[in-house]
C-alpha cells in the first residue's frame, strides 16, 4: 500500500485555454462585471426607443383603444418568462452533463428575472383584461399557462434557497429544471385543451388585430430590451453569487480588497 | 433482477401492512375533504352532481401528496437508502418497485373508495367506471411525479410545503385529463380521449420519472 | 485494486483535506485515523462512490468509478454509521433484504439465519428490531459480512462501536480471514483490536486544510 500527499502536484494541472477558460468563476468574475454595464446601456436605450415607439408614435388600435400599448410590455415580458426557463433548463443540462459550477450558478442567477418578468406578464396581462374583458382575470389558456410558469420558477427558487449544501441545491435544482422544462409544453397543451372546453375568450391579449409595421417594431424593440436587461441583471447576479460560493478562496479575498480600495479612493 | 425487484416491492408492502394505520389516516383524509365540499358549497344536488368529478380528483390527488413524504423518509433514516443506491442492480429498478409499492398502498385505496364516495354526490352511476378507470390511470402519474419531488426534498428543512409547491403545478395537466374525463362522459362525448392521453401520460411518466427520481435520489445522500 | 489519486473532499463550504492519494492491494488492510471531525466518514463514501470528490479520482482495477459503478458495487461492501435496520422488521427480514437489495439474490434465508446464529442472535430471530439493544442492532449489520466473502472490497466505517469484547475479538478475526483470503479491508475505529496482523494507519489529520 502506498499513501502520499501531491499537494504540489496541483499546479501541473494546465488550466484549459481558449473562451473555454472563462468556464472557471475566478476568470469569469471580473469579465461579467466588464461586460454587464454594457448590456445594462444597451437596455436602457433599447427600452427608451420602445417605449417611446410604443406609446407616443404607434396609432390608437381602432378596436381596443389605448389600452391595447399595454402589449408593448405585456408581449415581450411573456416571451422572456418562456425563454429564460428554457435557457435555466439548458444551463441546467450542461451544468449535470460536463459537471461545470458556473453553469448552475448561471441558472440559479436566471431564475428571479424570469419570475420577475412572469409575474410583469400576468400583472400587464390582469390591467388589460379589465377593461377588454370587464374582469382583471379570466381563465384564459394563455394567463393560465403563464401563472403556472410562475409556480414553476417560485418552486426552482424555493428549492435551491432551502437546500443548505451549494453542490447539492445546484444539482437538486437542475433536475427540477429540466423535469419542469419537459412538463411545460404538457402543462400549455392541457390548459388550452381544457380552456377550449370550458370557455373561450374570444379576444386573445397577443393577438392585437391589424398590427401595424410600426406596432411590431416597438414591440420588437422592447423584447430586445428585455434580452439585454435579462443579461445584464444575471451577470451581476453570477458575480455576487461566486462571491458567496468562493469567498473562502484566497482569489475572492484579494479581489474584495481591491474593491474596497477603490471605492475608498473614490470617497 | 426481477427477485431484487420483488424482494424491495414485498418489503414495502409488509412495512406498510405493519403500520397500516397511516395508510387508514391517507384514505381518513380523503373521505374528509371530500365530505367538506357540500358544507362549503350548498348541498343543492345539481350543484354538487356538477362539482363531483373536479372535487374527488383534487381530493385523491392532496391525499396522495400528503402521503409522499413517507415515500424515502424512513430508508433515509435509517441508512437503508445508502445501501440501495450501493446496490449492483440498476438504481431505475429499486426506484420502481417503491413508487409501485407507495401506489399499490395509498392510490389504490383512493381509487376503490371515489366510487363510493362519489354516490354522496349523487354522480350518475353510468360515470362511475370513467372516474375508476380515470383514477386508476391518473394516480400512479401523481405517484411518479411525486416521488421525484419526495427526492429532491429529502431531509430538507421544510421539505412538506416545498414539496407541495414542486409537485402541485406538474400535477395540473393529470387533474384536467382526470377530472375532464368524467365531465367529458357526463357531456355525452365521450371520454376516450382523455383516458388515451391519461394512458399515454402514465407510458411516459413510467419511463422518465423513475430516472429522474434515482437521480434526485443520488444527489440526496451526497 | 482500490486507488485513490490527488483526492479533495469538500463539505458545505469547508475543504476537509486534499492531496490524498492510496493505493489498496488485494490481502491489505488500512484503518483510517485521526480526530472527530477530520473526515474519515467523508473519506469512507468517497470511496465507495456514494460521493463526488472536489478534486481528483477514485478508481477500482484502474477504471475511474464514474465509469465502472456496477462491477464496483458487485466487489464492495459498505457498512455505514446506521446499520440500515427497519424497526418493523425482524432482523431476519433485515438482513434477507439486504442481501436482496444490494443484488446478492441467491443468499437465501437459511443463510441469513446462520449468519445470525453465528453472530449470537439465535435467540432475537423473531422480534422486531426496535426491542434490540444498540449492540445487537450493530451485529445484525455486522451478520452481512458472514454473506459477502465473495465481495472483495470491504469498508466499514466504527464496526466495532458498541461491540463488547468478545465480539470485538471475533470480528477481527474475521476482517483479518477476509484479508488473508485476499480480500480488502478499509475502517475507522477509535478503539484497539487483536487483528492477526497489525492494519495500516492513514492519519487523516497529516491531510487537513
Amino acid at each position: 500500500m502506498t499513501i502520499s500527499t501531491t499537494t504540489p502536484g496541483r499546479a501541473a494541472v494546465r488550466p484549459p485555454q481558449g473562451w473555454l477558460r472563462f468556464a472557471a468563476p475566478q476568470q469569469f468574475y471580473p469579465l461579467a462585471g466588464q461586460l454587464a454595464p454594457w448590456f445594462a446601456a444597451l437596455a436602457a436605450l433599447l427600452a427608451a426607443a420602445g417605449l417611446y415607439i410604443g406609446f407616443f408614435v404607434a396609432p390608437t388600435d381602432f378596436q381596443q383603444g389605448e389600452v391595447y400599448r399595454v402589449i408593448f410590455i405585456h408581449v415581450p415580458a411573456a416571451w422572456m418568462s418562456m425563454f429564460i426557463y428554457l435557457i435555466m433548463a439548458f444551463w441546467s443540462a450542461v451544468g449535470l452533463v460536463m459537471n461545470t459550477r458556473l453553469s448552475f450558478i448561471v441558472s440559479q442567477a436566471l431564475a428571479p428575472t424570469g419570475a420577475m418578468f412572469c409575474f410583469v406578464a400576468l400583472w400587464t396581462g390582469a390591467l388589460w383584461g379589465k377593461p377588454t374583458w370587464g374582469a382583471y382575470w379570466v381563465w384564459d389558456a394563455r394567463l393560465t399557462s403563464q401563472l403556472l410558469l410562475l409556480f414553476l420558477y417560485f418552486g426552482f427558487i424555493a428549492l435551491t434557497r432551502a437546500i443548505e449544501d451549494p453542490r447539492r441545491a445546484d444539482r437538486a435544482g437542475a433536475v427540477l429544471a429540466l423535469v419542469g422544462a419537459v412538463n411545460v409544453p404538457i402543462i400549455y397543451f392541457s390548459v388550452q385543451w381544457w380552456n377550449t372546453l370550458h370557455q373561450g375568450a374570444s379576444v386573445s391579449i397577443a393577438k392585437a388585430p391589424s398590427m401595424a409595421t410600426i406596432m411590431l417594431v416597438g414591440m420588437l424593440l422592447m423584447a430586445l430590451a428585455a434580452w439585454m436587461y435579462s443579461i445584464a441583471v444575471a451577470l451581476w447576479r453570477v458575480r455576487a453569487l461566486i462571491l458567496e460560493r468562493e469567498r473562502h478562496t484566497e482569489w475572492v479575498g484579494a479581489v474584495l480588497e481591491a474593491e474596497a480600495k477603490a471605492a475608498g479612493g473614490v470617497r | 433482477m426481477l427477485s431484487t425487484f420483488l424482494a424491495i416491492l414485498r418489503r414495502d408492502l409488509l412495512l406498510s401492512w405493519r403500520g397500516r394505520a397511516d395508510l387508514l389516516v391517507t384514505l381518513a383524509f380523503f373521505v374528509v375533504v371530500v365530505c367538506l365540499f357540500p358544507f362549503g358549497v350548498g348541498a343543492e344536488p345539481n350543484q354538487l352532481r356538477a362539482i363531483a368529478p373536479g372535487v374527488l380528483w383534487v381530493a385523491a390527488l392532496l391525499a396522495s401528496l400528503l402521503a409522499l413524504h413517507r415515500l424515502f423518509a424512513q430508508d433515509h433514516a435509517d441508512g437503508t437508502l445508502e445501501q440501495l443506491l450501493l446496490s449492483s442492480e440498476p438504481a431505475v429498478l429499486w426506484v420502481l418497485a417503491k413508487i409501485a409499492a407507495f401506489w399499490l398502498t395509498t392510490g389504490l385505496p383512493l381509487v376503490i373508495a371515489a366510487p363510493a364516495l362519489a354516490l354522496l354526490f349523487d354522480l350518475e352511476q353510468s360515470a362511475l367506471p370513467v372516474l375508476t378507470l380515470s383514477l386508476a390511470l391518473g394516480t400512479p402519474i401523481l405517484a411518479l411525479l411525486g416521488a421525484v419531488g419526495a427526492a429532491l426534498t429529502l431531509g430538507v428543512r421544510g421539505g412538506g410545503m416545498l414539496l407541495a409547491l414542486l409537485v402541485l403545478p406538474l400535477y395540473v395537466p393529470v387533474l384536467i385529463f382526470g377530472a375532464g374525463a368524467v365531465d367529458a362522459h357526463l357531456g355525452g362525448t365521450g371520454a376516450k380521449a382523455q383516458l388515451l392521453l391519461l394512458g399515454g401520460g402514465l407510458a411516459g411518466a413510467l419511463a422518465l420519472a423513475p430516472w429522474a427520481c434515482a437521480s434526485a435520489l443520488r444527489i440526496a445522500m451526497e | 485494486m482500490l486507488q485513490a489519486t490527488d483526492l479533495a473532499c469538500l463539505k458545505g463550504d469547508r475543504l476537509l483535506f486534499r492531496g490524498l492519494a492510496l493505493t489498496l492491494g488485494p490481502g491489505e488492510m488500512l484503518r483510517v485515523a485521526g480526530p472527530n471531525g477530520v473526515g474519515k466518514t467523508s473519506l469512507l463514501r468517497l470511496l465507495t462512490g456514494l460521493t463526488q470528490p472536489e478534486a481528483g479520482e477514485v478508481s477500482w482495477h484502474g477504471t475511474a468509478l464514474r465509469r465502472s459503478r456496477e462491477d464496483f458495487h458487485r466487489a464492495l461492501l459498505y457498512l455505514g454509521h446506521s446499520a440500515a435496520l427497519n424497526d418493523l422488521l425482524t432482523p431476519l427480514e433485515n438482513l434477507h433484504f439486504a442481501c436482496a437489495a444490494a443484488g446478492d439474490a441467491d443468499v437465501d434465508e437459511e443463510a441469513c439465519m446462520q449468519a445470525l446464529v453465528r453472530i449470537g442472535l439465535a435467540r432475537q430471530l423473531d422480534l422486531p428490531a426496535r426491542v434490540l439493544s444498540q449492540g445487537q442492532r450493530r451485529r445484525v449489520g455486522l451478520a452481512r459480512l458472514f454473506l459477502s466473502f465473495h465481495r472483495p472490497l470491504w469498508i466499514l466505517d466504527e464496526p466495532f462501536t458498541a461491540l463488547d469484547v468478545d465480539a470485538v475479538a471475533d470480528l477481527a478475526a474475521t476482517l483479518s480471514d477476509h484479508c488473508a483470503a485476499g480480500g480488502t479491508v478499509v475502517l475507522t475505529t477509535h478503539q484497539e483490536a487483536p487483528f492477526a496482523r497489525a492494519p495500516q494507519v492513514l492519519n487523516l489529520g497529516a491531510y487537513a486544510c
